[in-house]
């Protein structure tokens, strides 16, 4: 056997283990259906995809913002804390990293304030508001921040097209990230 | 004759008998209301340290009283732990009384994003759900995850805030914020061959049980690489402050990754940037991308901030090393304040992502001096003082320099004359 063949041997046999790779190996877990997904995915990422129906102005958010009770803990003008800021207090600084680390300002897609109110708030009552409620406290949050106008609602298709201050000017961590590299390339330390 | 049997009893049917054969020789006779006999070893002879059915000596084991090594709040003046409402946020582990590279689970350090709600997690009705760009979504129970074959690892976690400062005045506040245990689980790609990963599959969302929901995005070539989807630490199941019952760990990665009370994994095609990712967003690229593996760090926990070394003699030197980057290749010491640096040695070998435990053999002469240590890692990461880091980022070095990414930069202790340790930094 040539040496040719030997390697077109090894070729078939790898092949044949990598395909056997893809399916399960040990037949545990329980195939979830396609209702509990949805039921648990709360996921949303920046195309928006996942979004459920729904629809919120600011004008309704901002009576959200007193009635759920943010402002008691963001304070009525959103600056006053304890909890994060909500607004710039000095929104009209020209540098965006500049006015601060407000999350309805900073983050790069619309799509981070809604995942976010909708996964953690409010305070001990996390998981309760309805999808227009969370369109419409995001739409205020973005109104209060100059980012839409007062008369913009926000749905499901308007929401991920929101066009964040930030632009592109922001970096994230490495998406090529590879085990056994260094923080960053040429960093001694 | 009666009661003194009935005493005698009723000792030998409580736990306490069962401590051991010598004490019960010990205290018997005194329970009966004799004089014992006086002791013909050498004193001091100490009292009996007595058993209940519930704690201690029987149910789960006690430290003795006279160890009484705690954890704090961190930063000291900082937000209370638990505050107001019973919520416990930054706590940090006493790494001055910590010998060996294992955190007493009760003493690991715990860091929260947003004010401990600790769910109280019944582990029969816990799932594990793996969806998103795979073959087969598939969800696990605990025991279904007990069936799968097991790894267990040294790994430890560290706060991305556990930076020293000139306020800190021990080695608990300055890097207190970092802990290493032993973790048992399943390995996170064992999971992912089983649903089938797609080749669009570029990252995936860790997602935790608790009140928020808290959520991060690593790439998938971590989950592949070494990630570990944990039941297990320390021989017992993960404390509750941990994440019980399960807790994602992914090595080396800023603490906040090690996605607690872990339920669900996402497989998704891009960075998804959920709410603590957003606390990851930079304006500066090279800064973004120290925001993630931790560096090589290492610091003397023998002599530290507030010790005190009785006399001019001989010490052994002692201290953790750990790095992101993989196992600890070296450390050095200097006990000359930065100018001679000597290999130190390791205790037991070093492993990847873990603490390594150091140690070098020191005469003091009673003088005045500065001790640090700096290490080295297995990919050639060298741990670095501040004032490097300032001229590598061409920034100037004064008290307003921050270290970008989290702070691994050497940490000096000086010591006085009467033998007093200090900050370097203050």
């Amino acid at each position: 056997m040539g040496s040719h063949k030997i390697l077109a041997f090894a070729f078939v046999v790898l092949m044949g283990v990598s395909v056997l790779a893809q399916g399960p190996k040990y037949g545990i877990g329980r195939t979830p259906t396609t209702e509990e997904i949805k039921a648990i995915d709360i996921s949303i990422g920046p195309t928006g995809e996942e979004l459920p129906p729904g629809k919120g102005s600011p004008k309704e958010g901002a009576q959200l913002y007193r009635t759920k009770g943010c402002a008691a803990c963001h304070g009525a003008q959103a600056t006053e804390g304890p909890a994060p800021n909500l607004k710039s207090k000095d929104p009209k600084n020209p540098d965006v990293w500049a006015r601060g680390r407000i999350l309805p300002l900073r983050a790069p897609f619309a799509t981070i304030v809604w995942d976010y109110i909708n996964r953690g708030m409010p305070l001990n009552r996390e998981g309760t508001l309805t999808p227009d409620e969370v369109y419409s406290l995001t739409a205020y949050l973005l109104f209060i921040n100059d980012v839409i106008p007062e008369d913009q609602a926000l749905d499901q298709q308007s929401l991920p097209k929101v066009k964040m201050p930030i632009g592109d000017n922001y970096a994230l961590v490495p998406a090529d990230w590879k085990p056994g590299t260094r923080r960053l390339k040429g960093y001694p330390y | 004759m009666g009661s003194k049997r009935s005493v005698r009893r009723e000792f030998l049917k409580s736990g306490a008998a069962l401590a051991g054969g010598l004490t019960l020789g010990a205290a018997a006779p005194s329970l009966a209301g004799q004089q014992a006999a006086e002791s013909h070893h050498a004193p001091p002879s100490w009292p009996m340290i007595k058993g209940d059915k519930e704690s201690n000596l029987v149910a789960y084991g006690d430290r003795s009283k006279y160890v009484t090594s705690v954890r704090i709040a961190h930063p000291v003046g900082g937000r209370p732990s638990p505050d107001q409402f019973g919520l416990t946020f930054h706590i940090a582990s006493p790494l001055q009384d910590s010998v060996g590279v294992i955190t007493p689970s009760s003493l690991h350090y715990v860091a929260t994003t947003r004010g401990a709600f600790m769910p109280d997690i019944d582990p029969k009705e816990h799932r594990l759900m793996i969806h998103g760009l795979v073959d087969r979504p598939l969800t696990f129970t605990m025991e279904d995850l007990k069936r799968l074959p097991s790894v267990t690892r040294l790994h430890f976690i560290e706060c991305a805030g556990n930076r020293s400062s000139r306020s800190g005045k021990n080695v608990q506040q300055t890097h207190g914020m970092v802990s290493c245990a032993e973790w048992t689980g399943v390995l996170l790609s064992t999971l992912l061959k089983e649903c089938g990963v797609k080749d669009s599959a570029k990252w995936f969302v860790a997602e935790g049980a608790e009140e928020v929901k808290g959520a991060s995005s690593m790439p998938i070539a971590k989950a592949m690489d070494d990630g570990l989807v944990a039941y297990g630490m320390n021989g017992e199941a993960v404390r509750p402050q941990n994440g019980f019952p399960l807790r994602l760990m992914v090595p080396g990665f800023e603490g906040i990754f090690h996605t607690k009370y872990l339920r669900r994994i996402k497989v998704v095609d891009r960075y998804y940037i959920n709410y603590n990712d957003f606390g990851h967003l930079d304006q500066d690229r090279d800064e973004a991308a120290l925001g993630y593996q931790i560096g090589p760090k290492s610091v003397i926990t023998f002599p530290s901030g507030e010790q005190r070394l009785p006399g001019k003699g001989f010490y052994e030197i002692s201290g953790l090393a750990w790095s992101g980057g993989g196992a600890i290749k070296l450390v050095e010491v200097s006990t000359d304040g930065g100018k001679k640096w000597n290999k130190a040695e390791f205790k037991g070998t070093p492993q990847r992502m873990a603490f390594t435990r150091f140690g070098y053999q020191w005469n003091w002469d009673g003088n005045e001096t500065e001790i640090l240590s700096r290490c080295t890692d297995e990919i050639g990461q060298a741990q670095p003082t501040r004032a490097q880091i300032a001229k590598y980022w061409n920034k100037p070095y004064d008290q307003t320099f921050s270290v970008p990414g989290l702070d691994n930069s050497v940490q000096p202790w000086r010591i006085a004359s009467d033998g007093s340790v200090t900050n370097g930094f203050a």
